[in-house]
């Protein structure tokens, strides 16, 4: 499947400004400069050349010619995927999707919104606030993220446990295949005919199609939120409190655990009032009817106190309640002021294996000479480690990536998974070898040729080539046997 | 209680090497769906792959394997206090639910709970080289490789033999009441989309025969609550009705004529037709008794945002599902060839294009 394109930038340049506006058919370095990466920024590639159409026709004309020519292409949202998935192909063209932002219908009755995919995530909610609704997944990047990135990697956010990923919160989409057809897969109405297209294509990271409109359901807004704050001296106990909770019958909007490190670093940030001296933190947020709420609120604070929280509290404002969150959700940048630089890691592990996971990260972290801050979507197992380092110093960003790969390679040990939201894409390429095994491998590889005839949609992500998968099992049980840490740089 | 897979994995091999094709069985609930069977193609039959694999309540994740009764399934979970609330309809004691998630069947909580695809995390599929392959996990997240999983949520099996499915549940409802009352047709999908809008425990809005009924479920407080302030009247043994609506025991089921199923958008106008209609899921399935022609079935649902199938009874040699637009039945074709490159699986069973 791969050969190189069979056309020069220059003619491939030409070919875009005859039907795109010459300005945004972008060839030279600097401006391309700022494409070079993603929000994963340690890997970086120059395209060969950039390009913002601003209609589904126009795409589809871009689409034709790239497959005409072989010509790989890199669909754009944002740019603030984790994965390395919108990282430029260096023979290939860039296809930002940045013009596509208008929000093109509400219906209120119906309660949908109907898209162009560089929508950014917030800007739904904030649009259709004035109809007491709003769109449930909120990654934690929602004021810069687009709704087609999220398409494109099944986004999740602090709220899924209760209000699903995107995958459960898309009606259709638009798209342009490989070979330039305009197609909608799904509908208006919940279930279709025929295979689930709309599935698949959900986190399929670029792989599959380019999303050129999206319609989301919409949800009304809850009358009343709350949250209440329990801080452990343990994280065993935190991680039984979360059982408690789901085990009693409740389902929160939100349930989150961040570990000693994490509270320090997001409260000096925040000042969100959290308990400093807390092992473990977890924020439980229930949201419905005032009385739904209330009943809620009683039992979750009676359960946290019987499983041996030190400290409870419950917001009695909204202030407050968007205080206590502003911490978890500026968890991040928040780390990033104790550390020069961190890698985020995204890791899913069923729940009762908590304990076990934080504590052999524990020790690598001594075995690496690298700290690491936990924040956890802990309703749903999503761990986000953050390994903290210095891409100045040399070789800690290898040593970095080598701790994160065992990290996830631990998380499909445990009986999880190595992504849980953030995708694949070039960081996790590696991993996919662990998680399955060569059949699986070459079923997703004949799964895109379905899509994708002759692979020019965002090649070499996603899914590694087989020969790869072998030398990096190898690799790996090479490292568990002499304990030695050796990574090729990817 | 049996791990029937090398036994189908061994069948498959041989049908494959003797171009024998194979209709996968579950219970055998649901032969009256789809297209009629190749009458050449022999049983594949996963009635004795059975059993719960794993399940851990306080994750609320199951793992069974594909033959698996959806009864049995039920019973373990309300050990534990849970359910399926996808409320899979069941057509017979032996459903199971790997044939449920080929035919992507929900009851009628879907609208607020989600569907049978929207809470499978994993599965393990036979395809059609006889390799026996994981998808998905045990775990609620997970983006890694493309959602083979749900991809089966409408196939019908034509992709391979599902064997194992990992999926979400979750707690019983605290309490559920049923609110009825008298009101017109035309009356009745602004009504229903309305309330569905408020921010309220609605679990359920259907209407029938000149009544529109409204399912409250969660907390008591705010099921009592609800009730209290929204019109009708409380509806002793509420919970039956809606049973009858997820097993389509319902009297508007009985009987021969053709049953069509209008998937479409929840606020559409109804289709003008004739015969007996039932609205369910807050508008965005309607179902429809009579004799009908497929196309001009079609032109109706095509403008309310949505499709139509021939549910039950009826032609079911010509197509039965919503026709595909070129591109997509390309696509369709060619991802059958990926999983099952020698046609084996369900033939002609779910379009004659397949
Ligand atoms: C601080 C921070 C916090 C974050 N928090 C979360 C979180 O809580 N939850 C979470 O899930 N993620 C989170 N992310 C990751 C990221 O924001 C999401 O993956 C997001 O969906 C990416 O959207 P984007 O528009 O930036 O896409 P990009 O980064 O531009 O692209 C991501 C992938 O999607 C493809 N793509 C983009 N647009 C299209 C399209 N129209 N058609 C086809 N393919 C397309 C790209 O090719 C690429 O593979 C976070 C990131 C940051 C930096």
């Amino acid at each position: 499947m791969k050969t190189r394109p069979s056309i020069s930038k220059a003619e491939l340049a030409e070919k875009f400004r005859s039907f795109i506006d010459p300005d945004f058919v972008i060839t030279d370095n600097e401006t391309m400069k700022p494409y070079e990466c993603d929000g994963m920024s340690m890997y970086c590639e120059m395209p060969m050349l950039v390009v913002l159409p601003e209609t589904a026709s126009q795409v589809q004309q871009v689409m034709r010619l790239c497959n005409e020519y072989r010509v790989p292409v890199v669909a754009r949202g944002a740019g603030t995927g984790l994965s390395a998935g919108a990282m430029p192909h260096k023979e290939g063209v860039v296809l930002s999707l940045a013009k596509f932002n208008r929000i093109l219908e509400v219906d209120p009755l119906a309660r949908t919104a109907r898209l162009q995919p560089g929508v950014r995530n917030l800007a739904i909610s904030e649009e259709v606030a004035q109809h007491g609704l709003y769109y449930g997944p909120d990654p934690s990047s929602q004021i810069a993220c687009t709704i087609g990135g999220n398409v494109a990697e099944n986004s999740g956010g602090v709220h899924c446990l209760k209000y699903g990923l995107t995958v459960h919160n898309i009606l259709s989409v638009e798209m342009i295949t490989a070979e330039g057809d305009r197609v909608v897969v799904g509908n208006d109405a919940l279930d279709g005919c025929g295979m689930d297209l709309l599935a698949v294509m959900t986190g399929s990271e670029g792989l599959l199609g380019i999303v050129t409109e999206v319609k989301v359901k919409l949800l009304p807004k809850p009358e009343v939120a709350r949250v209440v704050m329990a801080g452990f001296d343990s994280v065993q106990k935190a991680g039984d409190a979360v059982g408690g909770i789901i085990s009693a019958g409740i389902i929160p909007g939100g349930l989150e655990m961040m570990d000693g490190y994490a509270i320090v670093a997001a409260d000096d940030f925040a000042q969100a009032g959290y308990p400093r001296d807390a092992k473990a933190l977890l924020l439980c947020e229930v949201d419905g009817t005032v009385e739904e709420v209330q009943e809620h609120i009683e039992q979750a604070e009676n359960l946290f106190r019987e499983l041996g929280a030190t400290s409870v509290k419950t917001s009695q404002s909204e202030e407050e309640r968007a205080l206590l969150w502003k911490g978890r959700k500026s968890a991040f940048p928040a780390v990033g002021r104790i550390s020069p630089d961190y890698y985020c890691m995204d890791g899913t592990i069923p729940r009762r294996q908590l304990a076990h996971v934080l504590l052999e990260m524990e020790k690598m972290s001594e075995k690496f000479g690298l700290r690491v801050a936990n924040v956890f979507h802990a309703g749903d197992g999503n761990l986000h480690p953050l390994i903290l380092f210095d891409a100045n110093v040399p070789g800690e960003f290898e040593r970095t990536e080598a701790f994160g790969g065992s990290i996830l390679n631990l998380c499909v040990e445990v009986g999880g998974c190595i992504t849980g939201e953030h995708g694949v894409g070039v960081e996790k390429i590696r991993q996919m070898a662990v998680q399955f095994n060569d059949e699986e491998l070459q079923q997703f590889h004949d799964l895109k040729v379905a899509f994708d005839p002759r692979g020019i949609l965002n090649p070499g992500k996603g899914v590694p080539a087989l020969k790869f998968c072998q030398e990096y099992r190898s690799l790996e049980y090479k490292q568990h046997d002499h304990d030695t840490v050796e990574v090729a740089h990817g | 209680m049996a791990d029937e897979s090398e036994a189908l994995r061994k069948q498959i091999l041989s049908a494959r090497k003797n171009n024998q094709k194979l209709n996968i069985v579950g219970g055998g609930t649901k032969d009256f769906m789809g297209r009629t069977a190749d009458s050449h193609a022999e049983t594949l039959s996963l009635a004795e792959h059975t059993g719960i694999v794993e399940y851990h309540p306080v994750e609320l994740i199951m793992t069974v394997r594909a033959g698996t009764r959806i009864a049995d399934i039920e019973a373990a979970l309300a050990e534990e206090g849970q359910c399926l609330h996808f409320e899979p309809p069941r057509f017979g004691d032996a459903s199971t639910l790997g044939g449920t998630l080929a035919c992507n069947l929900s009851g009628p909580a879907r609208p607020w709970t989600g569907s049978v695809r929207d809470q499978v995390l994993g599965i393990r599929l036979l395809n059609g080289k006889g390799e026996h392959l994981r998808f998905g996990g045990q775990v609620m997240k997970n983006v890694a490789g493309y959602d083979v999983s749900r991809l089966q949520a409408g196939a019908m099996g034509t992709l391979g033999a599902i064997t194992e499915i990992s999926l979400k549940v979750m707690p019983l409802p605290a309490s559920s009441m049923t609110l009825v009352q008298d009101m017109p047709m035309a009356d009745v999908i602004r009504y229903m989309n309305q309330r569905a809008g408020e921010s309220k425990p609605i679990t359920g809005a259907a209407w029938v025969d000149g009544k529109v009924y409204l399912r409250l479920s969660g907390a008591r407080s705010a099921v009592e609550a609800t009730a209290e302030k929204w019109s009708g009247e409380v509806m002793e043994q509420g919970e039956a009705f809606w049973k009858q609506l997820q097993h389509m025991t319902h009297e508007f089921f009985q009987g021969d004529a053709p049953l069509w199923r209008f998937s479409v958008g929840s606020t559409a106008p109804n289709p003008e037709l004739d015969g007996p209609m039932l609205i369910d899921w807050a508008g965005s399935q309607r179902w429809y008794r009579g004799e009908a022609n497929m196309a001009k079935l079609e032109s109706m649902a095509k403008p309310a945002g949505g499709q139509v199938s021939l549910f039950r009874g009826g032609d079911r040699s010509d197509e039965v599902m919503h026709y595909q637009p070129e591109a997509l039945q390309n696509i369709q074709k060619r991802l059958k060839e990926s999983f099952d490159p020698d046609g084996l699986f369900n033939p002609g069973r779910l379009y004659s294009w397949l």
